[in-house]
């Protein structure tokens, strides 16, 4: 074990073991900060009644990140395509992300009922700019060398996004998809606090009304779970499709 | 009977290419024009490429050299002017030339092979014929058994070597070398010098090249035409007749460098006045 994962380690531990030490010190009442074990303890013992939400909410945020691919990947290739559209577009974009998109959620559910489509749609609103931004840069980045090169050889545009732009912009892409799959997971939440019949955002509002904080902590716990093996997920892949990159540092 | 009428037929077009190829060069550029909102980069520009030989275009930095390259190429558009290619008008070498760079624009994602295919994929060419073509070419040039490498998995040099196939693969007459050498240390400069020679002389291809670097030139080039800063005009045009590899302390050859300078410098001050 390196020394990095040993401290990381020990620190761990002790935010828990100051937690739990201060939990029962003070006797502090659970319903306002249960200790750790508990937390786990009800994570694991609660979890057939966690289990249907984290699927509704996990839903709701694998499709909210598949969207906003959807309309991202076009619509960066276009602009990149066309620079009047990226400059017709680009107030427009930008305007879009100055509106704070989570007080767009109570409207997504008059708009959209108690469902799943409002969620999806508030998790692909949020991550679809910063997606956007990252592919675009990323194929503006190619170098002008590398163009003449492919315009010199006759390649088409959609050749040339193939062979070329696509895998440079690659790195871009997936450090925008990083930040994305986040803070998804955030806009699905915050969807369902507002109005939800499932999804973990949901369960989260129904404890929290009946004082059953470790049930709210371990939701969070739950939520946690799931952001981060997204982000190891979305890590994975890029590692994967990047390969060129990682040998090189072996 | 039907024989011999062929065979003088045949004799006649081998004569009609020979002269062709002779009278008409394979590049004439005549009257060229280029103008940025009334801004002129250059007018009136006439060049001519001959068949294999090595064309230096050289230049004062910042004198529109990589206009002239764009609109050479196609990039962007003449304001007058034509090109001409073995005696037929053409609108830009888009098409005619194939292109290298100081930098070996390998892709890294793809494997040695498979950048020097990339001509023939982008052509459209015959998928196996183009690949024995480019093993056979691997071998010339020593990077058999690297064939499946990615480019960062080999030396600079392998590199290089790889990026003159892909020149190669291009299947045009014509290279177009944008950029001068003089960004690379010197031993990779060096190596990429004598490629290029190796392109002319065992490739049979025709060179031009676009400069500001004058002892590049001597090294390589057979005519180099000397440019003035903005408007780009022609101002002398040099034949050097010396073999190359070219020995660097040759009289003749610091007295051309000496000339070479004297011009592009009359440029600067002239400027700065």
């Amino acid at each position: 074990m390196s020394r990095s994962n040993v401290f990381a380690f020990a620190l761990l531990l002790s935010a828990l073991g100051i937690w739990e030490a201060s939990c029962r010190i003070f006797a502090i009442p659970v319903f306002i900060l249960p200790p750790p074990v508990l937390v786990a303890q009800t994570a694991i013992v609660r979890s057939p009644l966690i289990f249907p939400h984290a699927f509704t909410t996990g839903m709701e945020i694998l499709c909210g990140i598949a969207l906003a691919l959807g309309v991202a990947i076009p619509l960066a290739m276009g602009m990149f395509a066309w620079p009047w559209l990226e400059k017709a577009l680009s107030p427009f974009l930008v305007t879009s992300q100055a509106i704070p998109v989570f007080a767009l959620a109570p409207l997504l559910v008059v708009w959209m009922g108690y469902g799943m489509e409002g969620k999806i749609l508030m998790a692909a609103i949020i991550i679809f700019f910063p997606i956007t931004v990252a592919l675009l840069e990323g194929f503006k980045s190619c170098d002008r060398e590398y163009r003449v090169l492919f315009r010199l050889m006759g390649a088409g545009f959609w050749q040339t996004m193939r062979l070329l732009y696509w895998p440079w912009a690659l790195p871009h892409f997936f450090a925008g998809l990083r930040v994305g799959v986040t803070v998804a997971t955030i806009g699905a939440v915050i969807g369902e606090w507002v109005g939800a019949q499932k999804g973990l955002g949901y369960l989260m509002i129904q404890a929290n009304a009946r004082l059953q904080v470790d049930l709210v902590f371990a939701v969070i716990l739950w939520l946690s779970l799931m952001g981060l093996s997204l982000w190891f997920f979305v890590g994975w892949l890029e590692t994967k499709s990047i390969h060129w990159k990682n040998s090189q540092t072996l | 009977m039907k024989l011999d009428s062929l065979v003088p037929n045949q004799a006649r077009l081998f004569l009609f290419l020979y002269l062709s190829a002779a009278v008409w060069p394979m590049l004439a550029v005549s009257g060229l024009t280029k103008t940025f909102d009334r801004d002129s980069i250059f007018s009136g520009f006439d060049f001519t490429v001959s068949l294999n030989r090595f064309t230096v275009l050289i230049g004062p930095s910042g004198c529109g050299k990589s206009t002239l390259f764009d609109v050479l190429t196609g990039a962007c558009e003449s304001n007058g002017g034509k090109m001409s290619w073995q005696g037929n008008r053409v609108d830009n070498l888009g098409d005619l030339a194939a292109y290298m760079h100081q930098k070996d624009l390998l892709l890294p994602w793809f494997s040695l092979l498979k950048n020097s295919l990339l001509p023939a994929t982008t052509g459209g060419d015959n998928r196996t014929r183009a690949e024995q073509r480019a093993i056979q070419l691997f071998a010339r040039l020593g990077l058999t058994g690297y064939e499946h490498h990615l480019p960062h998995q080999v030396s600079g040099g392998m590199r290089q070597r790889c990026a003159l196939v892909r020149t190669l693969m291009f299947n045009r007459d014509l290279v177009l070398l944008d950029e001068p050498l003089s960004a690379l240390d010197s031993i990779t400069r060096k190596s990429l010098q004598s490629l290029l020679l190796l392109l002319q002389s065992e490739f049979k291809r025709t060179l031009l090249m676009i400069t500001h670097d004058v002892d590049e030139a001597l090294l390589l080039a057979d005519d180099i035409y000397i440019l003035s800063a903005r408007p780009m005009k022609i101002k002398e045009k040099i034949t050097l007749h010396d073999k190359k590899p070219r020995d660097f302390d040759k009289p003749e050859l610091l007295a051309i460098k000496k000339r070479i300078l004297q011009k592009l410098e009359g440029d600067i001050i002239h400027v700065s006045e």
